[in-house]
């Protein structure tokens, strides 16, 4: 069934069709369309849930710790602030390897005050043990919500799945909706592997001495690495129920390119347009859309780009003192290749400037033209 | 004793400081509550005392989470049994008091407001004692901390937590000491017996950080209630009072104040203003009771 939604919509009804039975959340602008609809949807008896609205962020993911502790499925949504008071308790969460899922809607952090579209709030938390996805338009999110669940409770690590605010968050879409049934099939009820039960007491998260310590940072560390097989499998099997399927990675147009164009979020298809009008031009550009961020999906990028001598990688986010941060990162992929191209770090966006077609044309073409990196970071005003 | 220790649910292992009200405070609490419970477990004295991996000194489940997340975790944790059809668990969240009074307030007061059910006790030894003896706000005037030397005491009252839970209307709040061991008991089942947020305030001395002999635990339990500077009281719904335990003639707060060497310093004048202190909300708290009986 088709219907025109928008992006925090989307993910609701996302959270809605996966049967998610615990839900806290704090509302913050522009995620506070989600925890808005999923009050109504609960309201309604449509989802068998536990909305606890509790009084901040941080309180938000413990309380779904508590819960998913408990055996349930959970899932909360936060945006920029409401997502860095959460922090602590990303890393306590991964830790104690909770499947939850959380939305992240991507705005700019204060001061000065800005609500507009910006990464720097999900990327902040790369260090979190945390998967990230990072979605491309509605229908994206919607099956990216689905998604997120069966990855997580299959490796029993959290998933934070990600859309651009106000150009996904407020933009209405028209997304497929799957049925529920289909949606049952291809995502069974939560079954835990540890949980709380007075019939087998464990303590979870005693205080351990270096050797153990470390041994479970590498499980947890293998456990990711080993996801991206995991992630392509469940997309592969969800392409095939569904009929939409978008990988770790999509190159387009990347074939004998003299540059690729690396994006994520919206961008990216913003980018084809500006690709395919550069390749009528006849300039020589592809785009590749980076959709996982952690696991990151290295091997992939790397045979996505192959033998292209120059990369562009567009950021709209920073880390200050460094640079955009999937260039810092596509950078650390390809160092120790045999095929290492020239990787420019573009940083724009910020606060929500937009990336529009010709300006994308316009970055590709000065990317070309460009003698050397211009390391660590070449400035695009849109 | 009455009530018999029924469930002995903590057990020998634990690495708590000699003479450790806290651990007299779980095992009370556990007696009543059984073996159906969840324990969720902030950062205090007792993220340690339960020993390290793969030991464990209490057996029921526990939930080793952040400082400031016991109510929030207690509140995900009853949902998710709420969600799999178990109303029968009780969820217990045993914070100190500065999991209660400070960096875990927030959260206690956001369930507390929403009224969730579980049982939060604030097991308080009046200072961050864990750490290594640093004030909190639940540390009395004239207390030495590490942070609050003898030249610069804590110049500031103890906040007053049970005054705050009241405002919050929770179905049962009770202050209880580990030297009132049938008290405790009967508050506990009391509180077992309700749903919503219910509070316990239980006062756990602490040879370490109070700084006196580890056999005297149970005497500076009973003198501070003597003393009338810890009141035995509970408060239903935040505005029926019930007075537990009445000193009739009540110990001078200068003797509970010269059993511990963290008040050493405090000159004459200083312990005349403790028990002049000590009067005056022993009176407003009198006046409570009679005004909103039970």
């Amino acid at each position: 069934m088709k219907e025109v939604l928008m992006g925090d919509h989307a993910v609701a009804r996302g959270v809605q069709l996966a049967r998610a039975e615990v839900i806290a959340a704090y509302p913050i602008t522009p995620q506070t369309l989600i925890v808005e609809e999923l009050s109504e949807i609960c309201a309604r008896g449509d989802l068998k849930a536990k909305f606890i609205k509790v009084e901040s962020e941080h309180s938000a993911m413990a309380c779904c710790m508590g819960a998913s502790m408990a055996g349930a499925r959970t899932f909360t949504a936060t945006s920029s602030h409401g997502l860095l008071l959460m922090h602590e308790i990303l890393h306590w969460s991964a830790g104690a390897r909770l499947p939850i899922v959380m939305a992240n809607v991507n705005r700019a952090i204060a001061p000065p005050w800005n609500l507009w579209c910006e990464q720097t709030d999900s990327l902040a938390q790369r260090d979190t043990s945390w998967l990230h996805i990072y979605c491309e338009n509605n229908q994206e999110v919607l099956d990216t919500a689905i998604q997120a669940f069966k990855i997580a409770e299959r490796i029993n690590l959290p998933v934070m799945y990600v859309l651009d605010a106000f150009i996904l968050s407020h933009t209405a879409e028209i997304v497929d909706l799957p049925d529920q049934k289909d949606v049952d099939e291809f995502l069974p009820p939560f079954t835990p592997k540890l949980r709380l039960d007075t019939n087998d007491p464990h303590a979870f998260g005693s205080i351990t001495g270096p050797a153990e310590y470390q041994k479970l940072k590498q499980f947890r560390h293998d456990d990711m690495m080993n996801s991206i097989d995991i992630i392509k499998e469940i997309d592969a099997e969800y392409e095939k129920k569904f009929g939409r399927g978008y990988g770790v990675v999509t190159p387009y147009r990347c074939d004998d390119a003299e540059l690729i164009l690396v994006t994520s979020g919206t961008v990216s298809g913003t980018a084809r347009v500006a690709i395919d009008a550069l390749r009528d031009a006849g300039v020589a550009v592809g785009a590749l859309k980076v959709r996982l961020f952690r696991p990151f999906p290295t091997e992939d990028i790397a045979a996505a780009i192959g033998a292209c001598p120059k990369v562009a990688v567009i950021d709209r986010n920073l880390s200050v003192g460094a640079g955009g941060i999937f260039a810092q990162e596509i950078k650390a992929a390809l160092y120790n290749r045999d095929l290492r191209p020239t990787v420019i770090g573009i940083v724009g966006g910020l606060g929500g400037g937009d990336f529009t077609p010709a300006a994308i044309e316009k970055i590709a073409r000065r990317a070309l033209e460009r003698a050397d990196s211009g390391d660590p970071v070449v400035w695009e005003e849109l | 004793m009455d009530q018999k220790l029924d469930h002995e649910l903590v057990h020998s292992g634990h690495v708590a400081c000699p003479g450790c009200g806290a651990v007299l405070a779980m095992r009370y609490v556990l007696n009543v509550l059984g073996p159906k419970t969840i324990l969720v477990l902030p950062a205090c004295c007792w993220s340690v005392i339960t020993n390290r991996f793969p030991s464990c000194s209490v057996k029921i489940p526990v939930f080793h989470t952040a400082f400031e997340t016991a109510a929030c975790v207690a509140s995900g944790v009853r949902a998710g049994l709420d969600m799999k059809g178990d109303r029968d668990t009780n969820v217990l969240a045993w914070a100190g008091d500065g999991g209660t009074f400070d960096i875990g307030l927030q959260a206690l007061s956001g369930a507390a407001e929403r009224n969730d059910d579980f049982i939060f006790v604030c097991y308080d030894n009046e200072a961050y004692m864990n750490t290594g003896i640093q004030r909190s706000s639940a540390t009395p005037f004239g207390a030495w901390t590490t942070t609050t030397p003898k030249e610069n005491f804590k110049h500031q009252e103890k906040k007053n937590i049970m005054g705050i839970m009241a405002a919050h209307k929770v179905p049962y709040a009770a202050t209880a000491s580990v030297a009132f061991p049938e008290d405790l008991m009967a508050k506990v089942a009391r509180a077992r017996d309700l749903r919503g947020t219910r509070f316990l305030h239980i006062l756990c001395p602490c040879p370490t950080g109070w700084k006196y002999s580890s056999d005297m635990t149970v005497g500076l339990g009973r003198a501070a209630v003597n003393s009338r500077i810890f009141p035995l009281y509970e408060i239903m719904d935040g505005e029926r009072f019930r007075l537990s335990y009445d000193p009739e003639e009540p110990m001078p707060a200068a003797d509970y104040i010269k059993m511990q060497n963290r008040f050493s310093h405090l000159n004459p004048e200083e312990i005349v203003a403790v028990q002049q202190r000590t009067d005056r909300d022993w009176e407003r708290l009198m006046h409570t009771i009679r005004s909103w009986p039970a």
